[in-house]
């Protein structure tokens, strides 16, 4: 089957895929629809993300993309190559890394776990250990080469998994939530790195998934987030975020906040969201219809006895956006998710 | 690039970390060595106190060499798959070009020269210890035996992984009731004609009979009570070698299209 797409690195169309599993022998069998009808085109060179929470759908729709599953029906393509029927033709040209991976042997070196990956792309070995020594030194691991790969903490394992993936150069680079379970720099330098990787070379083109939404906000020149195995918006953060512009968005620092506030119940407040601060303050966000609203707000609390520390008005951020889609911020929507 | 070239480069690659791996973790040189050779060792002691050939007592000690590369292949092999499965290793191993055969190619590969190391050790320890020699009458028949019993050998290993894979532990637990079953019917310790022509063609399913018969038999010539001529089983162990590499294949491939198409690999929940 030729290539029948040169702009699109990925595309699907009604993508549909259901688990069927059984608890035990003899009971009936647990459908699961992990993707419904999921119809979505990324463009070569771009940075494209999948913004969901748990249990979304995000990493079964990796698993079709990257040839792991088969579509229960409907089609995706992957660099021109429909992933069902070519899966090898798709393998040639793809790489995927998922965060917390802890694939390989523990046994070998940092260097030598690279050389044996990169020996199932046929990467002659000069070319290949030049190749590693370059990206090793990239992502700051080259001192530690000759380092036992069970000896690396999560974060230097993360950067080697990375580099696994940049290896056999791919046309397109799936990341499955790589930065997952890493500290703060580690996370910021892999999200530099890889930044840097997808505009070196025209014609690159990486997806995606993550749960963060700065994640997907800082990286990604457009972002589908999908939702119970929906895609149910798709476009560029920033106009992911004027959809969210249904009113107007303030952040006041307060008192300890115990629920009894009365602003929820206050007319014109559309949403709160409140976050504990480490000092023992809060964070409360609110979106309001209009601005004229927020006195209504600070009146309620001065009536409460809760004194404000800092007022200021923020734009819609990709997590309002979020919400407004949705329905729920993604933490309570992971919650949810959770069994 | 040729596929045949990067399918050589793949399973030089996967063989790698199970060369490297026999030489940084060296408990093998205890588990895999010593303890064969201490079962080997109780037989040695009633073979003599019966007063036997020197030959019965190689028997024994070649019993314990061939322990090692049953338990390589339906041990290791299988082990070394299943935890791939679940170090994540499997799934990167189904998205890469080479696809799955050069991988457990080079597996293989390494797997056949760590346990030829092991059972060369067990090898020389018994005939050192025991003061037994170990002649060979015809080297190149001789290698041809072992080289073929090897193939056909890890052909069963690579349908056993598959199968394990498929089917997890109940399958893996199933296969190690079989071993002393198999330690048996292959005539580990004793030739294996003494089970009776009909049993001993039944048993010989598992190449390990053969082989071992065979082997006995360019050692020990007209010594060993054989069950069939070196050529015959020769022949027949070049049968089965092409039959489980057929079926090594075809079960590669199905747990391929299964893993795929029900998610058995990668499922979570």
């Amino acid at each position: 089957m030729p290539k029948v797409s040169g702009e699109f690195a990925v595309e699907t169309h009604d993508l549909v895929r259901v688990y069927r599993t059984r608890r035990a022998r003899g009971t009936d069998p647990r459908v699961v629809v992990a993707l419904d009808r999921v119809t979505l085109s990324v463009r070569r060179g771009e940075f494209f993300g999948l913004l969901g929470p748990n249990g979304a759908g995000k990493t079964t729709l990796i698993k079709v993309l990257t040839t792991l599953l088969l579509p229960t029906s409907g089609t995706a393509r992957v660099a021109g190559w429909d992933v069902a029927r070519d899966p090898q033709r798709v393998r040639e040209r793809i790489s995927v890394v998922s965060g917390g991976e802890t694939s390989g042997y523990g046994l070998l070196t940092v260097r030598e776990q690279l050389w044996m990956f990169s020996q199932f792309y046929g990467i002659p070995t000069p070319v290949a250990l030049a190749r590693i020594d370059h990206l090793l030194r990239v992502v700051g691991l080259f001192e530690d080469r000759n380092r036992r790969t069970s000896q690396l903490s999560t974060g230097m394992r993360q950067k080697m998994n990375i580099v696994r993936g940049l290896l056999p150069d791919p046309e397109v680079l799936f990341l499955d939530e790589p930065t997952v379970g890493l500290d703060v720099e580690a996370a910021r330098d892999i999200r530099a790195y890889i930044r840097s990787w997808i505009e070196e070379k025209p014609g690159r083109t990486v997806v995606l998934t993550t749960h963060l939404m700065h994640e997907a906000e800082e990286l990604c020149d457009r972002v589908a987030i999908i939702h119970r195995g929906r895609i149910v918006a798709c476009d560029t953060p920033a106009a992911l975020r004027r959809q969210a512009a249904g009113g107007t968005f303030f952040v006041l620092t307060t008192d300890a906040w115990d629920g009894s506030q009365p602003v929820e119940a206050t007319p014109g407040v559309l949403r709160v969201d409140v976050r504990a601060l480490s000092d023992g303050r809060a964070e409360v966000r609110l979106q309001l219809d209009e601005d004229a609203t927020l006195l209504r707000v600070l009146g309620a609390l001065a009536a409460h006895g809760v004194r404000v520390h800092a007022l200021r008005k923020v734009e819609p951020s990709l997590e309002d956006a979020f919400v407004r889609i949705v329905g729920r911020r993604m933490e309570e929507a992971d919650a949810e998710a959770t069994p | 690039m040729s596929p045949w070239v990067r399918s050589v480069r793949a399973a030089l690659g996967r063989a790698y970390p199970r060369l490297v791996g026999s030489n940084r973790d060296r408990a093998w040189l205890f588990y895999d060595t010593v303890l064969p050779l201490l079962g080997s060792v109780a037989l040695v002691y009633v073979y003599r106190s019966l007063g036997a050939p020197d030959h019965l007592v190689a028997y024994a000690i070649m019993g314990g060499a061939a322990m090692a590369f049953w338990m390589n292949v339906l041990w290791s092999m299988a082990a070394q798959f299943y935890w791939d499965k679940m170090a994540g290793n499997l799934e990167l191993y189904m998205v890469v070009p080479c696809g799955l055969v050069p991988i457990l190619l080079g597996m293989s590969l390494g797997g056949a020269v760590a346990t030829l190391l092991r059972a060369g050790l067990i090898v020389a320890a018994g005939s050192l210890l025991f003061g037994v020699p170990l002649p060979v009458r015809d080297l190149g028949l001789f290698l041809a035996v072992f080289a073929v019993a090897l193939v056909a050998l890890y052909g069963l290993g690579v349908t056993f992984a598959s199968a394990f894979l498929l089917w997890g532990r109940e399958a893996w637990h199933t296969a190690n009731l079989f071993m002393e079953p198999v330690f048996l019917l292959s005539g580990f310790y004793f030739p294996v004609r003494a089970l009776g022509f009909w049993t001993a063609a039944a048993a010989s399913l598992i190449p390990l009979t053969l082989a071992l018969d065979a082997l006995r038999q360019l050692m020990f010539g007209p010594l060993h009570p054989a069950f069939l001529p070196v050529h015959v089983e020769l022949w027949l162990l070049v049968g089965l070698a092409a039959a489980f590499a057929l079926a090594a294949r075809a079960s590669l491939r199905r747990m391929e299209h299964l893993a795929r198409r029900e998610g058995r690999l990668s499922l979570r929940f």
